[in-house]
């Protein structure tokens, strides 16, 4: 079986936080205890709603150390394929359900003399892990959280309340935004930053960063991408021999998984690299979406990371 | 000339580049002897307004060079160890967007690279170009002494006085090649020295 390692768990809490957002608290079947993780690490939630098993990742937002209990925030998201929309509607106190062992693809980078955080919306969830590995640490950190509202500002008032030097909040319809430039200018050498929400706000620090000349290395960023709709194609695995189609709301991943082709993942979000599968023959374009491949290798027509990135055209063979 | 292509060698050894302007709020040169060479060369009055020069000369002449491209600092000390109070306060002060640039000898490239690492700098991050002698700094790996300026294999420890073989794994912690005793088997069967490239 492909992915981390799975944990069998109970839902033990559920708690809507606003309109948008809800908690659930996941406590092992067996009793027994969970791993540890670090900051910033992610779990993928098995859902089986009715045929389609759904697997998403949700960052951890418990305390790292506490091996009781995970616990994640999932943001519903109407105009999407449905997983947090089951989350939402589905799912129950009492329910069991499989989790995958913590993946960290957003870690800490524990040599930086100072962390400053920069969260939009539910990209708030991994910082809250992290905040409590370093307060555990002595680490030097600030965090700068842009929200819609404040009835949609998820964990402002436990962050103010238990960090009110190091926590700065920005209200969207009070019109206030993140001085990214004046941020960004006189930090300590050895600060470095971590952004995490839309993509608009991941480029935008990025560009800025490296305008500004800070090392690429000092710069982090995560964006779990869920997969597009788009129009159905063909595939064929030309391992396992066969001829397989992507429907419109499934992933190309997760049609390889329908016909019972083990394909490797970690991320499901365009992240890890994973699931990097070699082209063999194609025909037609390549809609790639992952922050996996660097651009020439979108552009040579070798590489696909089936997990986001789909295709149209007339053929596609796949090394799967 | 002042430049020198090294031999292929194992991962473990550093490789060097050559440095070019960068986008930062300030840009810190440290070099010694003809690395002042490498400055030169690169130095533009846009980078030299924000810039500042650390500088070692080793008995060469090109200070008045260096302060003639009129940086925003400029200081030139005897010895790596006379400048190392102020590259750490330097580094201690410095604000992200600090571009770091250093060029000489492989010992001062190393012990510099080391001290910025220290600071926060990823090491990827710093840029590095070696010029000039291409003697190196090495540590005892049996009396973990350091020996600077090594230019023969073998040579003898400067502190316990041992054959040492002149390895090419380096100790980015440490800023030195590893010298191991030659004739441990077989005391006094020492090859007879010669450079490290020949």
């Amino acid at each position: 079986m492909s992915g981390a390692e799975k944990i069998v768990v109970t839902v033990t809490d559920i708690v809507p936080l606003n309109d948008l957002v809800t908690r659930f608290e996941f406590k092992p079947t067996d009793g027994g205890l969970l791993p540890t993780f670090s900051g910033g690490a992610h779990t993928v939630v098995e859902m089986q709603d009715g045929d389609i098993t759904r697997l998403n990742p949700y960052s951890l937002m418990s305390d790292p150390m506490d091996q009781t209990a995970y616990t994640i925030s999932v943001r519903r998201d109407d105009e999407g394929r449905g997983g947090s929309l089951f989350m939402h509607r589905n799912v129950k106190v009492g329910d069991k359900m499989t989790i995958s062992y913590p993946v960290n693809l957003f870690s800490l980078d524990l040599r930086a003399k100072k962390h400053l955080f920069l969260a939009g919306g539910i990209g708030i969830t991994p910082f809250l892990a992290q905040i409590k590995q370093l307060e555990r640490l002595g680490g030097n950190w600030e965090l700068h959280y842009a929200c819609r509202s404040e009835s949609l500002g998820s964990y402002v008032d436990e962050l103010t309340s238990h960090h009110p030097n190091e926590t700065h909040v920005y209200y969207d319809d009070h019109d206030q935004k993140i001085d990214l430039m004046n941020l960004l200018d006189g930090q300590p050498l050895g600060t470095h930053v971590y952004v995490c929400g839309p993509k608009g706000m991941i480029d935008w620090v990025r560009q800025t960063a490296e305008a500004e000349g800070w090392p690429r290395e000092a710069v982090h960023y995560e964006e779990f991408l869920a997969p597009q709709p788009g129009k159905p194609f063909e595939v064929k695995l030309a391992v396992s021999n066969k001829v397989i189609q992507v429907g419109e709301n499934e992933s190309l991943l997760e049609a390889i998984e329908r016909e019972g082709v083990d394909a490797p993942y970690l991320c499901r979000g365009g992240a890890c690299g994973q699931c990097e599968t070699r082209v063999i023959d194609y025909t037609g374009n390549f809609i790639h979406r992952d922050h996996w491949l660097e651009d020439d290798e979108h552009a040579s027509g070798e590489k696909i990371m089936p997990c986001v990135s789909r295709f149209e055209g007339k053929t596609l063979v796949l090394d799967r | 000339m002042s430049k020198f292509t090294f031999p292929e060698s194992i991962r473990s050894r550093p490789v060097y580049g050559m440095l070019e302007p960068r986008a930062g709020s300030a840009h810190l040169f440290i070099a010694d002897a003809e690395g002042a060479e490498a400055i030169i060369e690169m130095a533009t009055p846009a980078i030299m307004a924000k810039g500042h020069i650390i500088y070692i000369a080793k008995g060469t002449d090109y200070e008045a060079q260096l302060r003639a491209l009129n940086p925003a600092s400029f200081y030139a000390g005897p010895s790596y160890g006379a400048a190392e109070q102020r590259i750490h306060k330097t580094l201690a002060d410095a604000k992200m967007g600090l571009q770091v640039y250093l060029t000489g000898t492989e010992g001062l490239i190393g012990q510099a690279q080391n001290a910025a690492m220290q600071a926060g700098v990823p090491h990827t991050a710093i840029q590095t170009e070696h010029r000039g002698s291409t003697a190196r700094r090495m540590q005892c790996v049996h009396c973990k002494g350091i020996t600077e300026d090594v230019e023969t294999d073998p040579f003898i420890c400067g502190h316990c006085g041992l054959n040492l073989f002149v390895r090419d794994h380096y100790s980015r912690r440490l800023a030195a090649y590893q010298g191991v005793c030659i004739d441990a088997e077989d005391p006094g069967n020492v090859p007879a020295p010669k450079g490290i490239y020949e």
